[in-house]
């Protein structure tokens, strides 16, 4: 099939960017749509032109490097798959696909499609983990977790830290990410001793990145390739009415 | 003149690690501060690495070539990791599982180094249970398990299908926070393009700033490498786009053996190859073949036929014959290398007649589709996605392919390479695996080489040695510096003359590999695969289209980097494979076989390690060769029946 695509070039961080237009004959609906790119980008090397710079690594929905907003959605049409796992059988011959990257005030464009997720790094050093060092622990179990209780905790574990969640929010939210990694640790036995400190420190670090605030629109929930549920936010707002509403701990005060 | 020691403790083999642990030099508690250590690589092994010694007091530099460090390819592993704890009572125990991995090895791995593993493994579950890791539970709420190849007892843990990942989290939650309190340094978007040493040794680095494209220098009481396996060399294999050699590729010729190039692991269940643009192969974890039976027609006539109107009479499930005791769940090189056969005779399925059946018609006749689902749902979406056919309705086509690297920069016991400070952790390295890797054992490598290992082997290098203190003013930095600069304008150069992209070139390299240093090798191919390099390479330097430029970001000049230092990996693999004339674990040479097709060792001329010495581009490497003694595991034929 023949497909015509709108892609969002911009130079760096700097620059304004613009969309660019391009038409790729003998596109096989097998593709997946990164090789698709691949494609489109041998053909501008060869016509000495730049390719176009997108982000991706393995290539099979696991990494959360690959991150682009195809005719106005993160990750494009399928639910609970990443840009890498779109094929083009989904699209039809003569098809106009327009491709940005995430569009966020926390998300800087690094250049064309790549943005810089970092913010999130550091919402996670702010608080996620249990706290445990390496070295010598009690026997594995020793600690009981019921399988329903280790089923949900997985389930918000699966985050794979795209940033879709930041895209597709009107907001930009990152409340989705943040709550998941809170959520996991907060139903878990090992994450109880920092339960209060991780929930406020992670959520201030995440007002902190420039973030907006959820208001509960669930966009979000709809383009999770990891399918997390908008009740880890729940979760969380909870979690961080319960922890500030505790008698204050003096370190995490005075840095509020 | 190297001298090779493995410095492996005396002792029994059950006492020799806890009593070098007792005996290994340490530093002080308040001098760690003084040491800065850098770790190339944010993996499972180099995350673990980078956090354990943080915690210790070290102070850590750490490098990756994604945004983040949690994108590192460790997050993919599926299956699961083993442990010797033995929760199922079915007759597991330390030294059983050191047996397993070194008979799974084929008898070519290090004894002492694969006991030591199976020791470690048993604290690694509870070292990640302790940082919150999700593993699946019973309803009993204790740990569950699973078998995989190569064992006959359920030593394996997992995490749904997503082991990898939430092992790699497990790790990143460490290390994270060791960056907040700023006793990790993570530098991400960097590629490690070449090592320095002074006094002969291993002292810093030269990295590239993959956004700005910048050369910068950092310096260190210690490098240690964990930046995985060259797989990628094979341009399609499960490994992740930005997957390459140049970190032990470019140690290697600092000076550093490498060490088994030849030994590939080629994994059995992978979804098959669509098209000339397809740019990976994806994983089916093994784990799949507890509950899958594979199968291919016994008549060729019924190769393109229906498989649902294929009766059970009328299909070969040629493992569970020629395998009776392990069945579908024979170790990988074995498992791939009867999928060659059976398609080679004619006898595969799929548009290529390069896929063999992986069916779970009767594991969800018997166990039900939603038990089946809760076990393999990811797996089954995923493979629903690529290729549009649904496993719970209609059998899974695999195919094997490239997965893991056995070969790797040589290491001694404390995993220091033969350059004095430079370590190597992980899939980097060659230790512990052999000739086969079993799997759910790299997961189980990596973490024991980052927790369990390095902060005790690394302490006792930095309180053995004197080591002056340098800066990155030092003229050897200058000298890598330049060296770097100087293949990178030689590469934008060439790039200004030719015709063929660096991708063009790398698909090329990955097709001479595959035929001729992939599944069934012979010395005539090797030596046409030698041939054939040493002509693309010359192709690369001569022929290359590439735009953009070197101070930017340039995905398809990092590419074209990476493609040149495959370009000469791949000949020394060749080499190692042409000189080892026997068959072991994933390296099978044809004319070295046993009647019914399985590997043949020489064990009275190969049982060695065969370490190479980088000699120039072109020039002849040297062999070194480590002797492999076996006192505690009984050299025999390798036998799954």
């Amino acid at each position: 099939m023949k497909v015509k695509l709108k892609v969002w070039r911009q130079k760096n961080s700097q620059s304004k960017g613009e969309f660019k237009n391009y038409e790729l004959d003998n596109v096989s609906s097998d593709m997946s749509f990164l090789e698709m790119l691949d494609v489109l980008n041998e053909e501008l090397i060869k016509k000495g032109e730049e390719a176009v710079e997108f982000d991706s690594d393995c290539r099979e929905g696991i990494c959360g490097a690959c991150s682009c907003v195809i005719n106005g959605q993160a990750h494009g049409p399928d639910k609970a798959s990443t840009t890498c796992q779109v094929y083009m059988r989904v699209f039809k011959d003569g098809d106009t696909i327009t491709i940005e990257p995430w569009r966020a005030k926390a998300f800087p464009v690094i250049k064309d499609l790549v943005v810089d997720r970092s913010a999130f790094d550091r919402i996670q050093q702010a608080g996620g983990y249990t706290g445990a060092k390496t070295g010598p622990h009690a026997d594995a179990n020793s600690t009981l977790i019921s399988k329903p209780l280790a089923d949900q905790a997985m389930s918000s574990a699966s985050c794979i830290g795209c940033g879709a969640c930041v895209a597709a929010c009107p907001n930009a939210s990152a409340s989705l990410f943040t709550a998941a990694k809170i959520s996991q640790f907060a139903v878990l036995p090992q994450g109880q001793p920092l339960r209060a400190d991780r929930v406020i420190k992670m959520v201030e670090r995440m007002d902190q990145e420039g973030f907006g605030n959820c208001t509960n629109i669930g966009e979000c929930q709809a383009v999770c390739p990891a399918e997390i549920s908008i009740s880890n936010i729940a979760m969380m707002k909870r979690e961080y009415a319960r922890a500030i509403a505790q008698p204050p701990r003096q370190e995490v005060r005075d840095e509020a | 003149m190297i001298q090779l020691n493995s410095n492996i403790p005396e002792g029994s083999i059950d006492k020799k690690w806890s009593d070098h642990k007792g005996h290994i030099k340490l530093v002080n508690p308040a001098n760690k501060r003084k040491y800065n250590i850098i770790v190339v690589g944010t993996g499972l092994a180099g995350a673990s690495a980078a956090a354990s010694l943080a915690e210790m007091g070290y102070n850590v530099q750490n490098f990756c070539i994604q945004d983040s460090a949690r994108r590192a390819h460790s997050i993919a592993a599926q299956g699961g990791i083993n442990a010797a704890k033995n929760y199922p009572n079915d007759g597991d125990s330390v030294f059983r599982l050191f047996y397993d991995t070194v008979k799974g090895g084929d008898f070519r791995a290090r004894e002492a180094n694969v006991h030591r593993l199976a020791e470690c493994s048993v604290n690694i579950i509870d070292q990640c249970v302790a940082q919150g890791v999700p593993f699946a539970r019973e309803y009993s709420g204790e740990l569950a398990n699973r078998s995989f190849g190569g064992a006959q007892v359920s030593r394996t843990f997992y995490a749904r299908g997503q082991t990898g990942q939430q092992l790699l989290l497990g790790a990143y939650s460490a290390q994270m926070r060791q960056v907040e309190a700023k006793k990790i340094q993570l530098f991400e978007r960097r590629e490690m393009l070449d090592l320095v040493l002074i006094d002969g040794k291993a002292r810093g680095i030269i990295v590239r700033n993959l956004v700005t494209g910048k050369l910068e220098r950092y310096v260190g009481d210690a490098v240690l490498l964990a930046t995985g396996g060259y797989g990628r060399i094979y341009y399609l294999s499960t490994n992740a786009f930005n997957s390459n050699c140049n970190a032990i590729w470019k140690a290697h010729k600092r000076g550093a053996l490498f060490a088994n190039p030849c030994y590939t692991q080629i994994h059995p269940t992978c979804i098959p190859v669509s098209g000339d643009y397809q740019s990976k192969l994806t994983l089916m974890s093994e784990s799949l073949r507890n509950d899958g039976r594979v199968w291919v027609p016994k008549n060729k006539s019924d190769v393109k036929k229906n498989p649902a109107q294929i009766l059970d009479e009328d299909r070969d499930y040629y493992l569970e014959r020629r395998y009776p005791s392990f069945g579908n769940l024979v170790p990988r090189d074995v498992a791939s290398r009867n999928a060659k056969m059976v398609c080679d005779e004619g006898r595969g399925v799929g548009e290529s007649g390069l896929a063999v059946y992986l069916d779970f018609r009767d594991a969800i006749k018997r166990d039900g589709k939603k038990t089946i689902s809760e076990k393999y749902g990811n797996l089954f979406d995923m493979y629903q996605r690529i290729t549009n056919e649904n496993p719970y309705e209609v059998p899974m086509r695999i195919y094997p392919a490239v997965h893991y690297t056995m070969g790797g920069l040589w290491v001694d016991y404390n995993l220091m390479s033969n350059i004095p400070g430079l370590h190597v952790l992980g899939e980097a390295n060659f230790s512990d695996h052999g000739a086969n890797r079993l799997g759910a054992s790299a997961l189980m490598q990596g973490l024991c080489d980052g927790y369990f290992v390095i902060p005790y082997t690394l302490g006792h290098y930095l309180a053995s040695n004197t080591l002056t203190k340098v800066t990155t003013d030092h003229p050897a930095f200058t000298e890598a510096e330049n060296s770097v600069q100087d293949q990178i304008n030689k590469i934008m150069a060439a790039g200004k003359k030719g015709t063929r992209t660096p991708n063009e070139i790398y698909r090329t390299l990955g097709k001479i590999m595959w035929d001729h240093v992939g599944m069934g090798r012979t010395a005539q191919g090797l030596q046409k695969a030698i041939t054939e390099i040493q002509k693309l390479r010359n192709e690369f330097w001569n022929n290359l289209k590439l735009t953009g430029s070197d101070q930017d970001f340039n995905k398809n000049l990092e590419i074209a980097g990476r493609v040149a230092d495959f370009l000469e990996l791949g000949e020394l693999m060749a080499r190692d494979a042409l000189h080892r004339n026997e068959s072991c674990g994933g390296h099978f040479r044809e004319e070295y076989q046993t009647p019914e097709g399985e590997a043949k060792r020489d064990d009275e001329n190969f049982c060695y390690v065969g370490a190479w010495e980088f000699k120039g581009v072109g020039k002849d490497p040297v062999l070194h060769k480590e002797k492999l003694e076996f006192e505690n595991v009984h050299l025999a034929q390798r036998s799954y029946k």
